[in-house]
């Protein structure tokens, strides 16, 4: 099972900021498991959407490069506190994930 | 490194998988996750992202010819001792940016991430890669006038992050 994505988006005047950790082994397909010495095979993100109250903000798509747990950070204009934030992401496999965050206060 | 024959059968089972991926999307909207979200672009840009040369991932990304702007903020750390987690950060200053994209010249597949803004999301980001050794990493700006511009730093990889 996926671990669930978290998101933390705080409002300073005008700009929120946005960080996103996508909890996702991101395996390359080159990697070696240590204990049997065969290549793991790949398995990682492909595409992920964040939106917030239901508007889409940002879509990304992703490839092997992208690290483990990667920890993402975006800012937008125009959020209060209180707006909610969706992010999902679909990986090689066809696994899909959707969590949500609540833009907050710095 | 990868060989040809990998990232070739790599390819193959991605196209057999794209109709999959879409069909997923429509079910997170049918189920209301999504709701009422317009995806900005549904399919994994598999052509762009199986490249396996620089030239020819900027080609399938329609960047071969771009021009080099200051306008493109893009900090990243001149030495990486371990390329298994190189975080870069990326803003555009141009007017009407509209996307972002990051490729490592040196890596097995170089283009590593693409990023669409829009709803008064700022065109920057912060996002953590792997290199596999030391490379020069492009970021490319797509403008709403159609124009492409691009900024590269050269990042020297102490451990190459492939393999972790």
């Amino acid at each position: 099972m996926s671990e669930p994505i978290k998101i933390r988006a705080t409002v300073q005047g005008d700009i929120t900021d946005i960080r996103i950790l996508l909890q996702h082994p991101m395996e390359t397909g080159q990697r070696k498991d240590p204990v049997s010495g065969k290549l793991v095979p790949a398995h990682f993100i492909q595409t992920f959407l964040v939106t917030a109250n239901g508007k889409p903000l940002i879509e990304g798509q992703t490839n092997t490069a992208v690290s483990k747990n990667p920890m993402l950070a975006f800012k937008a204009r125009g959020l209060k506190a209180g707006d909610k934030l969706v992010v999902s992401w679909i990986d090689s496999r066809g696994e899909r994930r959707s969590d949500e965050g609540v833009v907050g206060t710095s | 490194m990868g060989n040809g024959n990998a990232i070739g059968d790599f390819g193959r089972r991605r196209f057999l998988r794209a109709g999959g991926a879409s069909t997923a999307m429509m079910a997170l909207a049918a189920a209301g996750l999504l709701q009422p979200v317009r995806v900005l672009a549904t399919e994994w840009q598999r052509s762009a992202f199986t490249a396996n040369t620089f030239p020819a991932a900027l080609k399938a990304y329609a960047a071969a010819a771009s021009t080099e702007s200051r306008e493109i903020v893009f900090s990243a750390p001149d030495i990486a001792e371990n390329g298994a987690q190189v975080v870069v950060e990326i803003s555009s200053n141009l007017p009407g940016s509209q996307s972002i994209a990051v490729f490592a010249e040196k890596n097995p597949m170089p283009l590593a991430a693409t990023l669409q803004f829009a709803n008064g999301a700022l065109p920057q980001v912060r996002i953590p890669l792997k290199l596999a050794e030391t490379t020069r990493v492009r970021a490319v700006v797509k403008t709403a006038d159609g124009r492409i511009w691009h900024a590269q730093r050269e990042i020297r990889v102490t451990l190459g992050g492939c393999a972790g």
